[in-house]
């Protein structure tokens, strides 16, 4: 038999097998927290909310890379986007994030060279191809997406680039829970850690935070039972008391992560303190490049202005990040903000959890 | 942004592999694997290959889910 790693994980038998199982330990109230944007949006999408007993409930945690990125982040990337010999290059959910006063997509309808790019290998070529430019790449994302930038700029390093920049906005994930912890008036029952996130980093990455606030946490998987099994296991943590660090993706998550993607990672870029939208700062969260690579740093090499920053009035991104709200409690979801004409990037990006509700939540 | 759906190496260059997902041919980055060889599913982040599933492993957790569920059915079955 081969296995695809796919639809194996798709069958309804084992998904019912493992739902009976939760209703049958479930007894007291759960809140869970998916850290990760994909979680939020395979776990509206899978149905599973609805088999669910209604003693488990789910809040979306600050796992969607746009979404956390902060206000000044996004107000700058308009601001280099509008230098005039500057192209700027990011993946695609970026684009309609608004800034304060403008967005990359309306600065793109304005004539300013930007372009969606699906990896840095593509921005590479686009540098390559305009030796006159100054190419800058966005980074944002987290553990999952830092060691591909790394390596691009590795990369430049080699082949003598002198016209490539990353503007560095990533983040890391351990910080961040503890900083959720922390949170007054949160309340986390368990986490489900994001699964692609913990193939570079490892179940070990988490060892600290679990010793710290003994929670029950599993790394779960994206299909229908890797998120099912986790759940299970958190259930049965809770109801018995015995919280522990699980890793329920083995076949992708190992104990150690990727060495050699942390090692670029590490190489590359010096973990800093740096602000989360709706949390604050965060320290030792964000990731910078290092001095040995400044002359690839766009924050550092490219003058550009920003306009003052402000948040979205109104959106209430920051606790809808942090689990305190869900969406239907902003007084703006659905009214002023809709997919169409976003107030806030929770409702932008695919993975942001006001998005995900307006797509597939009822009411 | 992360794209979760494992795809088979068909064929590896200078460090670059070719993906096969969904019958679609992609190129990858395998600057980030140790040792990825030709057949190996990996995991891809924006055009880099970030893990190659252990095959073993993953038979040992479908029959780990196959044998939880019989389990399930036959307690439902017992009452
Ligand atoms: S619905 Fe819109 S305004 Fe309200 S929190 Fe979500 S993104 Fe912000």
């Amino acid at each position: 038999m081969t296995i695809k790693h796919i639809e194996e994980y798709r069958d309804p038998e084992i998904s019912r097998a493992i739902v009976d199982r939760i209703k049958k330990v479930s007894r007291r109230k759960v809140r869970l927290m998916e850290v990760c944007g994909t979680h939020t949006m395979s776990i509206f999408r899978s149905g599973i909310r609805a088999l669910l007993p209604e003693t488990i409930s789910f809040l979306s945690g600050p796992g969607c890379p746009v979404c956390v990125t902060d206000q000044k982040e996004i107000d700058a990337f308009i601001g280099l986007a509008r230098v005039d010999d500057v192209i700027v290059t990011t993946f695609g959910d970026l684009m309609r994030v608004p800034g304060t006063d403008s967005s990359l997509q309306k600065e793109r309808a304005n004539g300013m060279d930007i372009r969606i790019v699906y990896s840095t290998f593509d921005a590479l070529e686009i540098a390559r191809k305009n030796p006159d430019k100054k190419v800058v790449f966005l980074g944002v994302g987290f553990e999952t997406t830092a060691p591909t930038i790394a390596a691009s700029i590795i990369s430049a390093k080699e082949a003598k680039l002198d016209n490539f920049f990353v503007f560095s906005a990533h983040k890391i994930v351990p910080p961040a829970l503890d900083a959720l912890m922390q949170t007054k008036d949160v309340k986390i029952d368990g986490f489900i850690l994001p699964g692609h996130v913990s193939v570079i980093i490892g179940t070990k990455a988490y060892l600290p935070f679990f010793g710290k606030y003994k929670i029950p946490c599993v790394v779960a998987g994206f299909e229908p039972s890797d998120i099912l099994q986790p759940i299970s296991i958190l259930v049965e943590q809770i109801e018995s008391g015995n919280p522990e660090l699980i890793n329920g993706y083995p076949r992708a998550v190992t104990f150690d992560g990727n060495g050699k993607a942390q090692k670029i990672m590490e190489d590359v870029f010096e973990t800093v303190d740096v602000v989360w939208r709706g949390i604050g700062v965060i320290p030792k969260s964000g990731l910078k490049i290092r001095k040995r690579f400044s002359s690839f740093d766009a924050e550092k090499m490219i003058e550009f202005s920003a306009p003052e920053s402000k948040d979205p009035k109104g959106c209430a991104c920051g606790e809808i990040l942090t689990g305190l709200k869900i969406p239907p409690e902003c007084p703006l979801y659905k009214k002023l903000c809709t997919p169409i004409d976003p107030v806030g990037p929770c409702m932008v990006s695919s993975e942001g959890t006001c998005a995900a509700y307006y797509r597939y939540h009822n009411g | 942004m992360c794209l979760a759906i494992p795809s088979k190496i068909i064929k590896i260059e200078n460090n670059m592999g070719t993906i096969d997902v969904d019958g679609v041919k992609r190129e990858t980055s395998l600057l980030l694997l140790e040792d990825a060889k030709v057949g190996d599913y990996v995991i891809v982040h924006a055009g880099f290959a970030l893990h190659k599933i252990d095959e073993s492993v993953a038979r040992e957790t479908l029959q780990l889910l196959k044998e939880a569920a019989a389990l399930v059915d036959k307690e439902n079955a017992d009452g």
